[in-house]
Parts: C-alpha cells; sequence; structure tokens
C-alpha cells in the first residue's frame, strides 16, 4: 500500500496554492505535514483525499492512478480542526454512523464500536449527545468515527488545534498508538513542530505551497537540509545569526561572540541556527561558549523558562529547564551548546549540523 | 517597531491602589445546594497586596470568571464579602467600584481615532484637555502607539486593536484594579512573547493591583508575582511560580503544571513511610496516618532517574522530542512518564528507577500530608 503524489500542482485562478510536488507515503506509516497557516497543509490533504483536484499532476494508490476519483469511491476518513459530530446522535450512533452507511451488521457495529470507543476513553458516554461532552470527548468521538471503518487513509487536519493546552497534550500521546497496529496511511497536518515529534514518524515540512523537506521525522529536525526546512520545524523561533570562520575559530558578525570548533568546513562567511534549548542559564554538553545578555523577558512554562534577551544588535531566544525568574533589563549570562549548532552556507544550504 | 524597550517615562500622578480581600466566598447558580457540585465558588480567601501582579489560573469550568466577575460587581457572591482597602464593597455596583477590565477582544470605537479611543474614558469623567492630552500621549508612548495616534482604529491589526483596549484600560489613574480576561486570545503567537513582556513591564512601572485571569500557565507564570490556581471552585494552591513547580500542594498543580504533568500514582503509608509497589519510598518527611480515602505519591518526570536497583519498571514507548525524551513506562501500579536528557542511553525492555527525594511527596485524598 502506498500513496503516491506525481508533479501534483494546484492552482486557484493565477495564484498557485501548491507548487510542483511529489511524495511518496508508504503502508503503515504516520505522515506529519508540518508548517504554518497557508502552508498548503490542507490543499494537500483534500487533494490526497479527492475532496480536490489538482490543477496537474497525479496521484497513485498502490498501483492505481486515482487522480479525480470521488473521496465517495475512495476508502478514507478525514478528522478536522473543529469538532465535527451529528449533534441529535448519540456518541454511539456518531461512531456507527459509517458502519451503517456501508451496511455493516448490527452486532458487528456494536463490537467495532465498543472496541473503538475503548481506546479513545469513551465507553462511558456511548448514550451521550455531542453537547454533554467536553471538546476533548467531542474530538475523540470524531477520532473514533475516522478509526472504526477499517480506511486505508486516515487524514487528520490539525485534530487538536482547538484543544486547551493540557487535553492536547494527552491526546497527542496517545494519537500515536492508536495508529500502531493498523494497516492504514495516517496523514497529519500541524503547525506545531513538538506535535511533529512527539508523533515521530515521518515529516514533510511545507512554506508556503512547497514541500520544503520529507524524511523520517528526527532526522528532518537533527539534519534540516536547509535553512528554510530549519525554520519551520523550530518552536520557539530558530535564533539565527551571520559568522565568520577562520582556522578553528568562529565568531559572530558583530565580534560578540567567538568560539572552536572542528567542524570541517571551507573559512568563510555563514550564518548559524541554534535552536532555544541550545542556549541555556547552565552549561550543558562538553563545548560551550557564553553569551552575554540583557533580558527582555523570561516566559514560565511551569517547567522551564524561556529567556529572550539581546545581545546588542540581536535578539535571541533561550529555553532553560525549571523555573529561571529573570528582571526585565537584568544582564544576565548565557550558554551556548557548541556541539548543537547548525551551520548553513550563503544559499542557506546545511553544510554541518555540529 | 513598537518593540524598544527601556525608554523611561516619568509617571507623576498615579493614585495609590486598593488592596483586595476576598473573605469566604462562595457562590452558586441554583437556589437550592445540596452538594460540593452545586457551587461554582467555594470558600475562596484571598488577601491581594495594593500594587501587586495576581494571576488565577484554571480550566475552563474551574469558577475563575465567576469570581472575576464577583469582584468586579457583575455578580452578587451568594456568601462572603468582598473588601477594597478594608472598605466592604460587596453591595456596590460595578461602576462604583472603579474598576478597569480588559477582555479577551478588542473593545474600542472602530470610527475613533487611536487617540480618541484612549481619551474616551478620560472625556467620560470630565478631565481637562490638557490633561487628557498628557495621559494619552503618556499611554500611546508606553504602548509604542504614538506614530499611529491619529489613524483612525479601524485599519489596525488585530493585536494593534488589542493594544489600545489595553490602553483604555490602563490610561485611567483612578481606578482601584486593572483586570485582565484572557487578554492575549487574539494575538498571533509569535506576538505573544512581546505583549506579555509589555504587560510586566506596564506593571513595574505603574505599579498598580493587577489581576490576570487565564487558562494558560505559561501566560499566568510570566506574569503574576504570585499565582492561584483555581479546580472545581476552589482554591487549590497559591504560589509563586517555583512553589507551584517545585512543591504541588495539591494532584491537580501537580497535574496541571508542568509539560508532561506529575506522576500521581497510588501507594500506602505504613509507619510513617510510603510503600510503593512493594517498597520504602524516602520520603522529606514522618507521615501522620489519618483516615484518607486514598493516598497517592506524587513525582514529577524531571525528578526520576534510571538506577541499578529501585523500582522495577517496563518501557512502553521512548518519544525524541530533539530536546530531550519523553520515556512512557509501567509497573503494576500504573504508568510513569520519566523526562530525560536527549543524550541518555533508554534501556530497551525494562528498567529499574528511583525517585529524587526532595521532590517525592504523598497526598492524602489529593492534598498534601506534610
Amino acid at each position: 500500500m502506498s500513496l503516491e503524489l506525481k508533479n501534483v500542482e494546484k492552482k486557484v485562478g493565477i495564484e498557485t496554492h501548491i507548487y510542483s510536488t511529489n511524495l511518496k507515503l508508504e503502508k503503515n506509516t504516520i505522515n506529519v505535514l508540518l508548517g504554518s497557516t497557508l502552508a498548503g497543509k490542507t490543499t494537500l490533504m483534500q487533494i490526497m483525499a479527492g475532496l480536490d483536484k489538482p490543477t496537474s499532476g497525479e496521484i497513485w494508490f498502490n498501483d492505481e492512478n486515482v487522480t479525480g476519483k470521488e473521496v465517495q469511491k475512495r476508502n478514507c476518513s478525514m478528522v478536522y480542526q473543529q469538532f465535527i459530530n451529528y449533534p441529535n446522535f448519540t456518541v454511539f450512533e456518531n461512531i456507527a454512523s459509517p458502519l451503517k452507511i456501508t451496511g455493516v451488521k448490527p452486532d458487528e457495529i456494536k463490537e467495532r464500536v465498543g472496541k473503538v470507543a475503548e481506546l479513545l476513553k469513551l465507553s462511558a458516554m456511548l448514550n451521550k449527545k455531542p453537547d454533554e461532552l467536553s471538546g476533548g470527548q467531542q474530538q475523540r468521538t470524531a477520532l473514533a468515527r475516522a478509526l472504526v471503518k477499517d480506511s486505508d487513509l486516515i487524514l487528520l487536519d490539525e485534530p487538536l488545534a482547538n484543544l486547551d493546552f493540557k487535553l492536547r497534550e494527552e491526546l497527542r500521546e496517545e494519537l500515536p498508538k492508536l495508529f500502531e497496529d493498523r494497516d492504514c496511511i495516517v496523514v497529519y497536518a500541524t503547525t506545531e513542530p513538538l506535535d511533529a515529534l512527539m508523533i515521530g514518524g515521518n515529516t514533510a515540512t511545507l512554506l508556503e505551497g512547497n514541500v520544503i523537506q520529507y524524511g523520517k521525522t528526527l532526522n528532518v529536525y537533527k539534519k534540516p537540509e536547509n535553512l528554510t526546512s530549519a525554520k519551520v520545524f523550530s518552536d520557539p523561533p530558530m535564533n539565527i545569526a551571520e559568522i565568520s570562520k577562520s582556522g578553528e575559530i568562529f565568531k559572530l558578525k558583530d565580534n560578540s561572540v567567538q568560539w572552536k570548533s572542528n567542524v570541517q568546513i571551507k573559512d568563510g562567511n555563514y550564518k548559524i541556527g541554534i535552536r532555544p534549548h541550545n542556549i541555556t542559564t547552565y552549561k550543558e554538553g562538553d563545548n560551550s561558549v557564553e553569551i552575554n545578555g540583557k533580558v527582555l523577558i523570561s516566559e514560565l512554562s511551569g517547567s522551564e523558562s524561556l529567556i529572550h534577551f539581546t545581545n546588542g544588535k540581536l535578539n535571541w531566544v533561550s529555553l532553560s529547564n525549571g523555573i529561571q525568574q529573570k528582571n526585565i533589563g537584568e544582564n544576565t549570562k548565557l550558554f551556548m551548546n557548541v556541539d548543537e549548532f547548525l551551520y548553513f552556507d550563503t544559499n542557506n544550504r546545511l553544510v554541518s549540523n555540529g | 517597531m513598537w518593540m524598544s524597550f527601556y525608554i523611561l517615562i516619568q509617571i507623576t500622578d498615579w493614585y495609590p491602589m486598593a488592596k483586595i480581600t476576598l473573605k469566604d466566598l462562595s457562590h452558586s447558580y441554583l437556589s437550592k445546594q445540596s452538594s460540593d457540585a452545586d457551587w461554582a465558588l467555594r470558600g475562596v480567601d484571598i488577601d491581594w497586596k495594593d500594587g501587586g501582579a495576581y494571576a488565577l489560573l484554571g480550566p475552563s469550568g474551574c469558577g475563575k470568571t465567576t469570581l472575576l466577575n464577583i469582584i468586579s460587581g457583575l455578580l452578587k457572591p451568594t456568601k462572603g464579602e468582598i473588601l477594597f482597602d478594608d472598605k466592604n464593597v460587596t453591595a456596590l455596583n460595578p461602576v462604583e467600584r472603579d474598576i478597569a477590565q480588559i477582555f479577551q477582544f478588542p473593545v474600542i470605537y472602530d470610527t475613533m481615532t487611536v487617540y480618541d479611543n484612549l481619551a474616551f474614558p478620560l472625556k467620560n469623567r470630565g478631565l481637562s484637555k490638557t490633561e487628557i492630552d498628557s495621559k494619552v500621549k503618556e499611554i500611546g508612548e508606553m504602548l509604542e502607539l504614538t506614530s499611529t495616534l491619529n489613524n483612525k482604529a479601524a485599519g489596525l491589526t488585530a493585536d494593534g486593536k488589542q493594544k489600545i483596549s489595553l490602553g483604555r484600560g490602563l490610561v485611567r489613574s483612578d481606578v482601584n484594579v486593572i483586570m485582565f480576561d484572557e487578554p492575549l486570545t487574539v494575538i498571533d503567537p509569535h506576538l505573544k512573547w512581546v505583549l506579555r513582556s509589555k504587560l510586566k513591564e506596564l506593571h513595574q512601572k505603574i505599579n498598580r493591583t493587577m489581576i490576570y485571569v487565564t487558562h494558560d500557565q505559561i501566560e499566568a507564570l510570566t506574569f503574576a508575582d504570585e499565582v492561584v490556581v483555581m479546580h472545581e471552585g476552589q482554591i487549590v494552591q497559591t504560589g509563586t511560580p517555583v512553589e507551584l513547580f517545585e512543591k504541588p500542594k495539591h494532584t491537580f498543580v501537580g497535574h496541571f503544571i508542568g509539560s508532561p504533568g506529575m506522576n500521581i500514582l497510588p501507594c500506602e503509608i505504613e509507619n510513617g513511610q510510603i510503600n510503593f509497589e512493594g517498597k520504602i519510598i524516602p520520603n522529606n518527611n514522618s507521615i501522620k496516618k489519618i483516615n484518607y480515602n486514598k493516598t497517592q505519591l506524587g513525582i514529577r518526570p524531571e525528578f526520576i532517574k534510571f538506577s541499578n536497583d529501585g523500582i522495577k519498571v517496563k518501557i512502553k514507548r521512548v518519544s525524541d522530542t530533539g530536546r530531550h525524551k519523553v520515556i512512557d513506562t509501567e509497573c503494576s501500579s500504573g504508568s510513569i512518564k520519566i523526562l530525560a536528557n536527549s543524550s541518555t542511553e533508554i534501556p530497551s525492555d525494562s528498567a529499574h528507577i528511583t525517585f529524587e527525594q526532595k521532590y517525592t511527596y504523598v497526598y492524602g485524598d489529593d492534598w498534601i500530608i506534610e
């Protein structure tokens, strides 16, 4: 089983929504489409589902060209950001609805709904109506409906976006487990890098209608092919600075920070990308360099601290473990983990990942 | 750019603000109450100092909006009193209480200029033209709106409009308290930190009592010196961000603050010690045995280490977030989450773990036992 987009392009009027895209998704994989709003995630999913047709290019499912085949004739389910349930149906009837349509026998319906309800912790709510449920439970019901039929393709379009923080955390952990033993291809669209990392599988980074990079999630994160992919896959935003290299000496363009590294690249000008968690209030790794800054604000998340600071012309974001309260305007010293720097050439291509 | 930070502004005539005392407040939307669940708010006692920055934090349905409405006077509590500077204001209506409130969505006049929007609350109170002018310019500068003062509000972005709402709340110097109700909801996620720092900076400059209501832990912990965590109509803990993280007084605080939240596991208490999975777990103090319906051990994922002996667990799943690894493990008492450095080698099948004593707590019927 595989889903393949071949030179798929989507234009609306004179605007291009999806630039020529090639993507092959394999059986039993979860694939994350990661990008900000308007990156083209939803358009790509609608093309995959058959809800929308590409302007040019083809979609192949297994060995069949399914371009133009209607969504009803494809075996796929979709879950949206908004919780979509039938308001006058009970949770049981909501989950059972796709099975009823395809004429599954009542006994089997009962068994399959029961099984998926248990998986999604909805067993106690089967007789309730959606409006008696919390937001998280409503979205679980929509997920259960997508899971109850044996779809070849399951498309999840930002399914956790409307949930509050704690529920999102919980469901994000459960989702990959739900798909572990299923014979299908899952596509999951999100704007949040942490979603992709927690889900694992494969990730495609997207920007303005282009698929920038596709591969194993952790590999895309650790070895972004270029600066664009690195930026899409970083939240809080990646710190980027211009540097120069001469021998083993590297320094920021403004000379404020200098470090040694045996990274094997030619002397010259580069950009570095430093993820916020590689700048910390304590030393981490064997090879760190100090940076002095003035605190813009210290944001606390409960178990970690985001310190925004400036060292003259550049603003930086750092992420440290624990609660690190700093006053606005305070001078502070932080440590950058040199071994985790990403180096990009002047064309923004990755030349070394530390 | 409205993000230049270190402009010093001379503030001359801010009035002293009020301290706020809430005494045994309870509220029910029902006419008769038979159980705890019938109360939207139960036994709330708070002392807020004059000029402090406070936050009310909790999920939807926890009672924080009810409490906010009681403080502002939109709602009369079923029981209890509200005092501003020791003066009982429970019977006063919202106008008489002199409160500035900033809501989730911008409340501004689209057809007016930014200047007139900011001047509006002052005109209503009959301030002179020169007084109004100096105040509007002062607040305009603080919020970096100076260059847009003569523009119509209609043309501004959502965060631009919300800045005007903030300005309208902050421009009056005669209010007892400024209350913020989820004020950053409409702000683009990438801009939130800028407004957060602005609010914090403003509080430091004008030193007025501010109450910030939110369900978002980052908003609350970043803004407030002291956070009030609410759960099912009750205050479960009042404390600094460090206290809430390091020593949750209630299992809900452990769960809600931090990501992932605290592991809460069933345990027994024997001879003043914790017995978990048949092992004695070192704890900070001797535990008095009282008849609890349930006793639980609380340990944050950050404070669990792999070791050669200790509790035996099965490794279920490892998620590598690039920054650290979140490890799902299981023992016969339930699942335990562990947070480890990304470079940590994770045993593939089963492992032994130990809990850092300093951060191991026991809860009796969800409240910490000390």
